[in-house]
């Protein structure tokens, strides 16, 4: 490949990075409901059928003509970035797109297998017998986990870019399985997939959080409260110990992000961990300072030495407040989320009823939204973190982005269809979620026969 | 044969899938536009609607097949082409969110500005999106994409004879294949009078699509000379032959109300014409790039290929039960709780299916 002859202008590039992580960052929370709620669905139902409540089965119902609306949008906000990867980056698609390609290709079929049983779970309801039906949101299920698995894979590739050799900006072999399980892909892929079904069941408890705020608490808001947020909280505390193993592996492999999440400078051991502050002019200022915690809590030890900022030069350092704050933001979240699936578990155990206080409710209702922040904080920890790379450490994202000019009207032109989109969608779901009565094919027939186009 | 035109040739089998199922689903939206009003346009839209319904995800991901199996196996095209075709691919990109998202808002939603809005929407960009891709494949045929990253003439590439030929092309190949599907759904579900009113456009479509096709032949004649040579006298001519003999006997079929038999010829008609294209430029991607040259190293297209034989093993037998189960007549339960407003659709969910 040619090297490039023309750069992309600052103003561009930046327009790139943005569309990018407007589109990401849409796509990532549709995806997480597309990994998480075919589960809930499918638990649902089957309580549906193995009691023959009809709370379970309403709730099944109603999440799956959700699910569809979901699903679609999400099938469509994940093409646009499968186009994305070429339109804006092709300096890293040119390069390395066969070095990614593998878990992309896998995902492909993933997300056909997903595609179509999906088709099936929603048209055919009538069709199948109620357990041929349940089976077949079964490879929903595996292939959401699937889909999120190889996409993360790809992802976790440009931290730890492995499987290949490259002389001259050539590359010469390929270890297309190599570079899949690169290093960074376990650790990366657990976080993810356990982040996409705390959303999801976080998210879905919201609804009826709200709902039994409004004074209804009949049985059926009350599982609909009950069963995603059980989910959610019992992921909880395993997400809290799968997210210090992503942090120790980063410190391990990646030392300049952690650097920048942390906000440390100075190498140096013994190193304190900063709680909030914000950097200015290279100084961590406004910080609680809890002695020895990075060290302790990055490498097992509390006088390990923790790499600093300094040992690159500045262009090679990932903008440092908005990392450290987004990743305050996400494990600030995060033991919010505990604290409150604990609440919960222990009124259980000690009860054996559900939190019966007006605040629990508050604060579930809160707590979707807060597991969605989670979500976009931790990605924008891993991404920004990783600048001004896109492969780490061997292609500069400023190098990879598409030199054509125009970038920033094409930015303003995506950003206004996903201001639409997103506005639609939230209205769609709301009407959805005040839906009586649900049909009982989810998507069987037209939402309202009589009503005309 | 070589790994890397084996690749090549599952590429294009990828492609001639979406655009004869993804492309008959954009069809259904060209309907849908114009359609007539809400009142007089109520059957056809609901026709189409659930044709689409349980398919059109499953063959839309063909095209995310397509655009990951090219950057996989062959980056540097890949780079090329999305870099220089920047701008109608972005339009490409923002009509498929577009049509799918307003699509799914359109079945849930129940008053009737709703429905017109994001009908409107879904009709709309399923015309954009058809005319973006052909444009931009139009680009690529008559050598306007070279090797490189934005290399090409940012506007030109896709707007210039060929492209704005290959564009009407995409759309009207996309109208004729739904007409052609939709009539038999039309017939199995006992609506007579639709299937006569698609029948009726399948017939003007495929000879409003045959008569773009020779202008194309000609464009290419004065835009892209050796690929009209390989098309009329080279390796490709069996191609054209398959498709132009293809085209005239699905009218005949059409006139006749063979309406399984004419899926089939309709759906040659126009994968003679894609694979002509392919054989055509063969083995030639870009300007002075082969296939050999573009392509990835051996190792990832093997395991890509295997990978992707994996798949087919999981892929064939589901989307054969979906098809299968999405042209059968519903059984409506009159159990619990039945749709608002109306008697339900009994016996006529009808599905865009492969043409069989």
């Amino acid at each position: 490949m040619h090297p490039l002859a023309v750069a992309a202008t600052p103003a561009d590039l930046l327009a790139a990075r943005l569309q990018m992580g407007l589109s990401l960052g849409w796509h990532i929370v549709l995806a997480c409901f597309g990994v998480g709620m075919p589960a809930m669905t499918l638990i649902a139902e089957w309580r549906g059928l193995r009691t023959g409540d009809p709370a379970y089965q309403l709730l099944a119902r109603r999440w799956a003509r959700a699910m569809g609306v979901l699903f679609a949008v999400g099938a469509v906000s994940g093409t646009i970035l499968s186009f994305e990867m070429g339109l804006l980056w092709p300096g890293l698609m040119g390069r390395y797109g066969q070095v990614i390609g593998l878990p992309f290709a896998l995902e492909a079929i993933a997300f056909f297998i997903e595609a179509i049983f999906l088709g099936i779970y929603l048209y055919a309801w009538d069709r199948l017998s109620p357990r041929q039906h349940l089976l077949a949101g079964i490879p929903i299920v595996i292939a959401g986990i699937a889909s999120a698995f190889f996409v993360v894979a790809a992802n976790a590739w440009m931290n730890q870019p492995t499987g290949f050799d490259e002389r001259h900006h050539r590359i010469i072999s390929v270890a297309p399985w190599r570079a899949m399980f690169n290093p960074a892909t376990p650790p990366q892929t657990v976080h993810m997939i356990l982040a996409a079904f705390m959303v999801t069941g976080f998210g879905l408890a919201s609804v009826y959080a709200v709902a039994m705020l409004r004074g209804r608490r009949d049985r059926y808001h009350r599982l609909g409260f009950a069963l995603p947020f059980t989910i959610a909280a019992v992921i909880t505390p395993i997400q809290i110990v799968v997210g210090d193993w992503a942090a120790r592996f980063v410190a391990e492999h990646q030392p300049i992000k952690l650097a920048a999440m942390e906000g440390v400078y100075v190498t140096q051991s013994g190193v304190p961990l900063h709680v909030g502050g914000i950097v200015v002019n290279g100084h961590m200022r406004y910080a609680l300072e809890i002695p020895y915690a990075l060290s302790l809590l990055a490498h097992g030890n509390p006088f390990a030495t923790v790499i600093g900022l300094n040992t690159v030069p500045p262009t090679d350092r990932p903008p440092v407040n908005v990392v450290h704050l987004s990743f305050q933001v996400m494990v600030g979240i995060g033991f919010a989320l505990l604290a409150l699936a604990l609440w919960w578990a222990i009124v259980w155990w000690r009860r054996r009823r559900a939190p019966a206080s007006p605040w629990f409710y508050r604060a579930s209702a809160l707590a979707g939204v807060g597991a969605v922040i989670a979500l976009e904080s931790g990605w924008v920890t891993t991404e920004v973190g990783r600048q001004p790379w896109v492969v780490y450490g061997i292609l500069r994202t400023a190098d990879a982005v598409n030199p054509a000019p125009g970038l920033v009207v094409g930015f303003f032109i995506v950003a206004s269809v996903y201001v639409v989109l997103t506005i639609a969608t939230v209205y769609v779901l709301r009407l959805l979620a005040r839906e009586r009565p649900v049909p009982v094919a989810p998507q069987e027939y037209d939402a309202d026969e009589s009503g005309a186009s | 044969m070589t790994l890397a035109t084996v690749t090549l040739a599952v590429l294009w089998v990828g492609l001639t899938l979406y655009v004869l199922l993804g492309g008959a689903d954009f069809g259904g939206g060209v309907w849908d536009l114009i359609a007539g009003g809400p009142e007089r346009g109520r059957e056809t839209r609901r026709l189409v609607e659930h044709s689409l319904g349980p398919v059109w995800e499953a063959n839309h991901v063909w095209l995310i097949f397509v655009v990951v199996v090219l950057w996989t196996s062959f980056p540097p095209v890949f780079a090329s082409v999305a870099s220089t075709l920047y701008i109608p691919l972005t339009l490409a990109a923002l009509g498929i969110i577009g049509r799918g998202a307003a699509f799914a808002y359109r079945k849930v939603t129940t008053q009737l500005w709703q429905q017109r809005l994001f009908g409107a929407v879904f009709a709309f960009s399923s015309v954009m999106t058809p005319f973006f891709l052909g444009a931009a494949a139009g680009g690529i045929a008559s050598g306007r994409v070279p090797l490189g990253i934005a290399r090409g003439n940012l506007v030109t590439s896709w707007w210039n004879p060929t492209s704005v030929v290959a564009g009407l092309l995409a759309v009207g190949t996309a109208a004729y294949l739904a007409a052609v599907y939709l009539t038999r759904d039309a017939q199995r579900g006992h609506a007579e009078d639709l299937a006569e009113y698609f029948r009726r456009r399948a017939l003007i479509t495929g000879v409003v699509v045959g008569g773009l096709a020779v202008v194309g032949l000609l464009v290419l004649y004065l835009d892209e000379r050796s690929l009209f040579v390989e098309l009329t006298t080279g390796r490709a001519l069996p191609l054209l032959i398959v498709s132009v003999v293809s085209g005239v006997v699905s009218l005949v079929l059409l006139v006749r109300r063979a309406f399984l038999a004419v899926r089939v010829t309709a759906a040659l008609a126009v994968a003679g014409l894609l694979w002509g294209w392919g054989v055509g430029q063969y083995p030639m991607l870009l300007p002075g790039v082969t296939v050999q040259e573009a392509s990835a190293s051996r190792t990832v297209l093997a395991a890509s290929l295997g990978a992707l034989l994996g798949g087919a093993i999981l892929l064939v037998p589901s989307l054969w039960w979906l098809f299968h189960l999405s042209q059968q007549p519903t059984t409506v339960r009159q159990s619990d709780t039945a749709p608002r407003g109306g008697e339900p659709p009994g016996g006529e969910p009808p599905g865009v299916e492969p043409p069989d």
